[in-house]
């Protein structure tokens, strides 16, 4: 990630602004014995956060405020979600809500 | 169940299990356990009350260590209630029928429980309504259910009803029966005979097994509130895998046995998950429950029966 940013900030006006999705950073959240992890997570603005499942029982990630919500995730499966804006975004799992994560979302810098 | 039949020693009376031979089969008396006898003579006097089976979290779909043969232990399962000598008046299914609730995997399920020729009276387990629109579900079992599946009937003076604590959860809690069902409860409940015994069944438990693993429903109590009246009431469960029972006054709670696959007891792992255990110890861990009621002894008794000793 840190080389991508570097990358994109050697590179000349006009390429930076078709590079500028490699600003954004892919954050990994693993679901595994029924616990988020890391469960709390913070990310910029711009950034996605991939979720697995490495249970073998399905999970999902359910907003509380429903900003996003995935399918039920099988053994393996991912859900992706990109947070454009920054606050704070907490989850549960709608199968086991005693499953609880949160991903806080700060401003890109430079915006 | 008639008027004259109630009296204050006789609501006292709960009859439940013991361990014996291929079944366990607790009498309680007075809140205190004792030995009812062996399996077959209960099942003789069964013949005389009325007596039906329960089976849950069959999770058809499910192939991961833990069990990669679901849909075979379930048709085990289904095996042994066909040969049993007293036909039940029906049968209960508590939850979780499917893995994925995928349609395929209903299909499966319905083919081999049918075989049973038993009536099923379904409710469903957060398994079973992962489709978005839980249609599914709907379509094949929740056809002139409430809200999100609920209901109630009567067989031979029982009160049965079946309860949905799986739907519509909140982040950080457990179970939930929500509002709209909890009116409903209490409404079914109005006007019936104390004397009447009720039978409660839902997936997760109703009274709080373990809350770090959100095994419990957080609204439980307050069903549990309008029992409270009644002399005798059973509150069948599943979604734990494993045979758990309390006794609280005149409330007995039962969870049954998975016909998929064991969960640890709370607490004894990591994490609730499917639990790995040596092949010849599986079907030990696997099984259904018969409930029988005596009329006129205000009786109740769970046999759980493995599909292997």
């Amino acid at each position: 990630m840190h080389l991508k940013r570097m990358i994109a900030l050697g590179a000349t006006a006009g390429l930076l602004a078709i590079a500028n999705p490699a600003w954004a950073a892919e954050i990994e959240v693993k679901i595994d014995n029924f616990t988020f992890n890391p469960q709390q997570v913070t990310v910029k603005a711009g950034d996605t956060v991939v979720w697995v499942n490495h249970d073998d029982i399905p999970h999902t990630v359910t907003s509380k405020t429903l900003a996003f919500r995935s399918k039920a995730m099988d053994t393996d499966d991912k859900f992706s979600f990109t947070f454009a804006k920054p606050g704070t975004f907490p989850y549960f799992c709608s199968l086991h809500p005693h499953m609880t994560g949160s991903i806080v979302v700060e401003a890109a810098a430079g915006k | 169940m008639t008027d004259r039949d109630e009296g204050p020693n006789r609501r006292k009376v709960l009859e439940c299990m013991t361990w014996a031979g291929t079944g366990v089969l607790w009498t309680i008396a007075g809140g205190v356990p004792h030995s009812l006898g062996i399996v077959d003579e209960a099942l003789a006097a069964e013949a005389k009350g009325l007596t039906f089976l329960q089976i849950s979290d069959s999770h058809v779909g499910f192939d991961k260590p833990a069990n990669p043969n679901a849909k075979g232990t379930l048709e085990e399962a289904i095996g042994r209630i066909k040969a049993i000598p007293v036909k039940p008046a029906f049968m209960i299914h508590t939850g979780d029928i499917t893995h994925l609730s995928k349609d395929k995997e209903f299909d499966d399920a319905d083919k081999i429980i049918s075989e049973a020729r038993l009536d099923v009276h379904y409710v469903p387990g957060e398994h079973d309504i992962l489709d978005p629109d839980v249609k599914f579900y709907r379509e094949r079992y929740g056809r002139g259910a409430l809200g999100s599946g609920y209901y109630s009937f009567d067989a031979n003076g029982v009160h049965f009803m079946g309860l949905v604590n799986v739907a519509n959860l909140k982040g950080g809690g457990m179970g939930s029966l929500g509002r709209e069902q909890l009116e409903w409860i209490e409404r079914d409940l109005a006007g019936r005979s104390a004397s009447t015994p009720i039978v409660v069944f839902a997936h997760i438990p109703l009274w709080t097994v373990y809350p770090q693993w959100g095994w419990g429903t957080e609204d439980g109590a307050q069903a549990l509130g309008h029992l409270k009246r009644f002399g005798s009431v059973t509150v069948l469960n599943g979604h734990i895998h494993q045979v758990m029972q309390k006794v609280e006054g005149n409330v007995t709670f039962h969870t049954a046995r998975s016909t998929a696959f064991p969960q640890p007891a709370p607490g004894a792992a990591p994490s609730p998950g499917p639990m790995k255990v040596p092949d010849d110890k599986l079907r030990g861990m696997l099984g259904t429950a018969s409930i029988t009621f005596k009329q006129g002894e205000q009786r109740l008794a769970i046999i759980d029966t493995p599909l292997q000793n």
